[in-house]
């Protein structure tokens, strides 16, 4: 800009100084819509049945208190949510060594009915997941699953759009590297385990991260696995709180609590991770 | 997996290479079947035979006691499916006010969600901004918490006296109870304007019934329940879609810009027919993306609505859930299931379609306007 002839400058800056306004009006706007939302989460958390119900644009809880999460701690909250922690540890640690190990197969291992196996893969990231609910359950029901431990992270151990990243990304990397182990001697688990995943480091804490969210905000898979309240996990927990006894009544800490907490989990990842979550959006895009 | 470890590691030391590598190739069938064996056991077990499982079940009447293929089940054949789309009954019609809500529910939420979308990338993609991973990320934080937290926030939000309407009285409005309202929105529009009165329905449309529904009941809209979560379906989402927007503007060469604005194209015509003819493949992605998820949306009415008021939210993926579920009735519910995974297959095929179409058809233009711009460079030098 510094360039241009003095008046030249002035319509630059002139248009610029309007664009920015326009720009910087639309992200404070857009921004009040995206954090107030959790502003008033959190704040309603630490207030009182009466207060939330009269003051609810109110950031500051008058009087702070503790009660709503007191008497969360009370309920089978603390269950659910180490169910959800234990299933999506299982979740997560099964789908990025099943999912890397069948990605690399599927990219690099050349064997019969490999084509086969990919375009069956290809069919089944095709059906809609929410299909799958009554299928889902009948499998489990018939097998002698249903409303067990296993039933809740057995049949998520395994995701085809995971495998499918997995097989792109190994297609990107140089096969130097395993060759020369072959000839060296290592064998194809070895090469792989010892060679290939540490290459593969960033396509592994994108899955890592996508198998995280996915089986934590599960809900649809969790509802038609079990009945029994002690399997249950924080989102059919949390989800049947409010349709049954709380959500009759005027309980919104209790209930802004319990969403809390079962955000905090993912906003730590999320922080740490962000770069990574970025892409595990678009690796999500290229499937479709 | 150890034994073709140490076998092929025993052999492939001694050996030289040449047999090694022979040994290699083998060798690789019995891994590469090792390897994706987890993935077909898992997938096979809980996806694909579950899927021919609940095929048999949505032409049977079993209600949920016993074993569903045993000899106590009755074959219905397509009773289930017919039951659902041509007899006259209580399963179609509420059959059909699903699909009646879900399609409002779509056509409300794809093309807000697309343009929000694209409209926030554009902004945080404005590269004199400060502080543009900040923006970035709070846009898109709500698409990776848990859509029954979210559910939650939103319920209190929209309640009654909530935040929303607490807000809208500082304005004058008197917000309604958006949960619990069963009117359309077409109908509230239509009575505001004075075209009918909500109470007293026009004849014509109330008393012509298609498919169980009457004209009236067609035309309603998505009722004010549902549009609250469509807001709040969009609110979230849009985050997602972003990225891939932002991802694409940042494909976008410099160079292409910088020429056109050397050519003289203002800032509007630069982004009509620079940007969007770059994002147009994206646009085709996030619209498919789009109608694929939200003709699934289950979980909003599983924790917000349970289908009501009045079934107002009811969507085939919750009614198949209820109907299986809540009703025992299995082969309805898996009927429905079916139904709707045709519907998204047809609806993607069609996509898949036009998009290949409309790819084929830019890249023509693209040819053709890259040899004008050579002509034209030619006949300047």
């Amino acid at each position: 800009m510094s360039t241009v002839t003095v008046n030249d400058g002035n319509i630059v800056n002139r248009a610029g100084r309007g664009k920015k306004i326009a720009v910087y009006g639309a992200l404070i706007l857009f921004s009040l819509m995206y954090v107030f939302p959790f502003f008033i989460q959190i704040a309603t958390s630490f207030k009182t049945d009466a207060d939330a119900t009269t003051n609810p644009l109110n950031l500051i809880p008058q009087p702070v208190t503790m009660a709503a999460l007191k008497r969360l701690a009370d309920t089978d909250y603390p269950l659910w949510f180490q169910n959800s922690v234990t299933v999506t540890i299982l979740v997560t640690i099964g789908r990025v060594f099943f999912c890397s190990l069948a990605g690399y197969a599927l990219a690099r291992l050349k064997f019969r009915g490999r084509d086969g196996v990919f375009t069956a893969l290809l069919a089944v990231m095709a059906v809609p997941g929410i299909v799958l609910l009554i299928p889902k359950f009948l499998v489990l029901n018939y097998i002698g699953l249903y409303d067990t431990y296993p039933a809740l992270f057995v049949p998520l151990l395994v995701d085809a759009a995971g495998v499918f990243i997995m097989k792109q990304f190994f297609e990107t990397i140089s096969p130097s590297m395993e060759e020369a182990a072959r000839i060296d001697g290592a064998g194809t688990f070895r090469t792989f385990w010892s060679i290939v995943l540490p290459m593969a480091r960033p396509a592994l804490i994108t899955l890592t991260i996508l198998s995280f969210q996915g089986s934590w905000n599960e809900l649809g898979h969790f509802v038609i696995a079990v009945s029994d309240p002690n399997l249950y996990t924080l989102t059919r927990g949390v989800g049947q709180l409010t349709s049954g006894g709380l959500g009759s009544g005027n309980q919104f800490p209790i209930s802004m609590a319990s969403a809390l907490i079962m955000t905090i989990p993912t906003a730590l990842i999320f922080i740490i991770f962000q770069r990574y979550f970025t892409q595990g959006a678009n690796a999500g895009a290229d499937k479709g | 997996m150890s034994q073709v470890d140490s076998g092929r590691a025993g052999s492939g030391r001694r050996a030289p290479a040449r047999v090694a590598k022979r040994g290699t190739g083998q060798n690789q069938t019995g891994a590469g079947w090792l390897f994706v064996s987890p993935m077909l056991i898992i997938l096979g077990i809980f996806l694909a035979i579950p899927i021919v499982m609940a095929l048999w079940v949505s032409f049977t009447d079993w209600n949920g006691r016993g074993n569903p293929f045993g000899s106590r089940v009755n074959f219905v054949g397509a009773e289930n499916y017919t039951s659902l789309l041509t007899e006259q009954g209580l399963s179609r019609q509420d059959f059909m006010l699903s699909m009646r809500n879900t399609f409002y529910y779509v056509l409300g939420v794809v093309p807000v969600q697309t343009a929000l979308a694209l409209l926030l990338a554009v902004i945080v993609n404005q590269k004199f901004l400060k502080g543009r991973t900040f923006f970035r990320t709070a846009f898109y934080f709500p698409s990776v918490v848990s859509s029954v937290a979210i559910s939650l926030v939103f319920v209190y939000l929209f309640t009654g006296t909530g935040a929303i309407n607490t807000i809208l009285s500082k304005v004058g409005v008197i917000g309604p109870n958006w949960l619990d309202d069963p009117r359309g929105v077409i109908h509230i529009i239509g009575e505001k304007v004075g075209l009918w009165s909500i109470d007293a329905p026009p004849s014509a449309l109330a008393s012509t019934e298609v498919m169980n529904l009457s004209l009236w009941e067609w035309f309603k809209g998505p009722s004010v329940a549902l549009s609250t979560i469509m807001i709040q379906v969009i609110w979230t989402t849009a985050g997602t879609f972003m990225l891939m927007f932002l991802a694409a503007l940042q494909d976008l060469p410099a160079e292409v810009e910088e020429a056109a604005m050397v050519d003289g194209a203002n800032r509007r015509q630069r982004f009509m027919n620079v940007t969007v003819p770059h994002l147009r493949p994206t646009i085709f992605l996030v619209l498919t993306l789009g109608i694929i998820g939200t003709w699934q949306v289950f979980d909003q009415m599983y924790v917000m609505t349970q289908g009501g008021p009045a079934k107002t939210t009811l969507t085939p993926a919750y009614l198949s859930y209820a109907a299986a579920f809540r009703q025992q009735q299995w082969g309805e519910g898996a009927a429905i299931a079916f139904i709707l995974f045709a519907l998204i297959f047809l609806l993607t095929s069609i996509q898949r379609y036009l998009l290949r179409d409309k790819d084929e058809v830019a890249k023509k233009k693209a040819t053709k306007a890259q040899a004008k711009a050579a002509k034209a460079k030619g006949a300047l030098a």
